[in-house]
């Protein structure tokens, strides 16, 4: 029981901390704005509609996977020529 | 021949060295920035003086900025693996996969604690424990940098692997030999001093600007004079790791080494060009000067290379067409192997489809045989191995020029901020008010090295840029080319905006 009160109380202190922390910025604000924007266009907006995963989006496992690599990187080979 | 779109492998190139050198603005500043920081502070909490206190928390504003506008723009660089670099990001998941995540990690708890302390905790915790979170964050930002080293050295030196012909995978047989692969090791200690230097320069370039305008001068005398002392040792250490460095190249690439000196004809005593302009007529092969007018050192290239004065050192054409009388082998058999290792490949595969496992174990063998040419196998002709010559040399010359500049530079600060008498000297100010641009120059150029100096291998001798592309429309990567750098220029002024306030508005005491 005392353990668990020492816990509770670390993470009430960690939280107010943080939150007291984060309400006290000034040009903090101002940097953080700055971040959620980037991370909203990079993982949202870039990630999503102009580079998904060529190989996730294509093949399902990762024999598939695999198997389609290794047909790219085996194009040029003798035998596939003569097909 | 290999039917590749050249074209967008050239735009995957260019967005990926786009996303790479506007990241590298903002990494050697955190790097180096961080450790200035530790320092200030460690003096404040050592003397109780005020006003080192003041100058910590206004360059720890400025280190600030430029983490939160610089975090997060290298994930766009693995946004490109998936997208732009399927086959290569496919066969070296396996290896990358434990390094990145150790990054990420290190990254998210080491920083992020101990940098909410950091900032938030001035009048919360004790002056011991800050100081303590500010070291943390110095030495977290240093060694997250090691593991995106040890992905970027295993590109140049691929060890500690197999490569795995059921999954088209190199697989990591040994993960100390990944992490402790000499190359890895070279451009870890290499890099991190490089942005230990930058910052010193940085904070060196707008202390001067400070002394220029005669606004908070002592702040500016204050942090000259710590900077000039860690830029100093920092230098030398960028020259002694620049050596290990270039000694490393020597053995594992030497094609690079050749083609940052502009070497084409391989010589034993083989002499430095300390300056020099290229030929542009010059081809591999043909008797044309490379050089229209050039400066060397004698003796200096084989002892860099090889530790040893009277060494060979071999040029591009040995590298390309063989030296037998040095037993360097040429490209042209290199490229015969290499074709047997990709139609053992083939016929593996193949064996695979027909459940003939005889024909499997066969084939096998022969890959395995060859494997160690495989990437020489998609070359079309020998001179395909060289890199781009021109630029990594002046890249290089450029880099070195400025790492022997820098040194005397902060001398020269370092002697006059004993004396007190910087604020006299009117001539020297100016000429550190650029250094900060020029510390920037020197750092890109050591990049550009690095990565033109490899080409033309996505992973050194085991597979070509060329194939390491997905098959994607031209137009897809264009676009995204534009967006990144509108994005990225975006970033970029915002930061420069926000800093150039910061620096008008300078330390908090002096308000």
């Amino acid at each position: 029981m005392k353990k668990q009160n020492i816990v509770l109380k670390f993470l009430k202190n960690s939280y107010a901390f943080y939150r007291n922390g984060f309400a006290e910025m000034l040009l903090g604000k101002k940097l953080w704005k700055i971040i959620l924007i980037k991370l909203f266009v990079m993982f949202v907006i870039l990630k999503f509609f102009f580079f998904p995963n060529y190989l996730n989006t294509k093949f399902k496992t990762d024999k598939a996977k695999g198997n389609y690599v290794l047909e790219q990187i085996t194009k040029n080979a003798s035998i596939n020529k003569l097909k | 021949m290999l039917e590749i779109d050249l074209n967008m492998v050239n735009w995957a190139r260019a967005q990926f060295a786009l996303t790479a050198m506007y990241h590298w603005i903002f990494v050697p500043l955190t790097l180096g920035l961080s450790f200035l920081c530790a320092f200030f502070e460690s003096i404040y909490v050592r003397t109780g003086d005020k006003e080192w206190r003041a100058i910590t928390k206004f360059w720890m504003t400025l280190f600030g900025i430029n983490f939160a506008i610089g975090v997060a723009t290298g994930i766009i660089l693995e946004f490109e693996f998936g997208t732009n670099w399927s086959n290569y990001s496919w066969m070296v998941g396996d290896i990358f996969g434990a390094p990145l995540a150790i990054e990420g990690l290190f990254a998210f708890f080491l920083e992020a604690t101990f940098f909410a302390v950091m900032f938030f905790g001035w009048n919360r915790v004790s002056k011991r424990f800050h100081l303590f979170s500010t070291w943390m964050v110095a030495l977290g930002s240093n060694l997250s940098a090691i593991w995106i080293l040890v992905a970027n050295g295993w590109m140049q030196n691929p060890v500690g692997m197999a490569f795995n012909p059921e999954t088209a995978r190199f697989e990591m047989q040994s993960f100390f030999e990944v992490v402790f692969n000499p190359v890895a090791v070279s451009k870890f200690v290499h890099a991190s001093s490089s942005g230990f230097l930058f910052a010193s320069l940085f904070v060196l370039s707008i202390s001067c600007w400070y002394l220029i305008k005669e606004r908070h001068i002592q702040m500016a005398k204050k942090s000259i004079l710590v900077a000039s002392v860690f830029g100093f040792l920092s230098s030398g250490y960028v020259a002694l790791t620049g050596d290990t460095s270039a000694y490393e190249v020597a053995q594992k690439q030497p094609m690079k080494l050749a083609a940052i000196e502009g070497l084409y004809k391989g010589k034993t005593e083989a002499p430095i060009v300390a300056a020099g302009i290229l030929n542009t007529n010059k081809q591999p092969g043909d008797n044309q000067d490379p050089f229209l007018i050039k400066v060397e050192i004698p003796y200096l290239l084989s002892l860099l290379a090889n530790h040893s004065l009277d060494s060979f050192v071999p040029g591009i054409d040995d590298l390309v067409y063989g030296n037998e009388k040095e037993g360097i082998e040429g490209v042209a058999p290199k490229i015969t192997k290499g074709k047997k290792a990709i139609d053992a490949l083939a016929l593996f595969k193949q064996a695979r489809k027909e459940n003939n496992d005889k024909k499997a174990a066969l084939a096998l063998v022969k890959f395995k045989e060859n494997q160690k040419y495989l990437g020489y196998g998609y070359l079309d002709k020998p001179e395909e191995a060289i890199p781009p010559v021109a630029l990594p040399y002046y890249a290089f010359h450029i880099m070195v020029a400025l790492g022997t500049f820098f040194p005397l530079l902060f001398a020269v600060f370092l002697f006059y901020s004993l004396k007190d008498s910087l604020i006299q000297k009117r001539w020297l100010l100016p000429m550190g008010l650029i250094s900060g641009f020029l510390g920037f120059i020197a750092s890109q150029s050591g990049w550009i090295v690095a990565e033109v100096g490899r080409q033309p291998w996505a992973i050194y001798g085991l597979l070509p840029v060329k194939i390491a592309t997905t098959n994607l429309a031209v137009e897809n990567v264009q676009i995204t080319f534009f967006m990144f750098l509108g994005l990225f220029t975006i970033l970029l002024a915002a930061e420069i905006k926000i800093m150039l306030k910061q620096i008008s508005i300078g330390p908090e005491e002096d308000h």
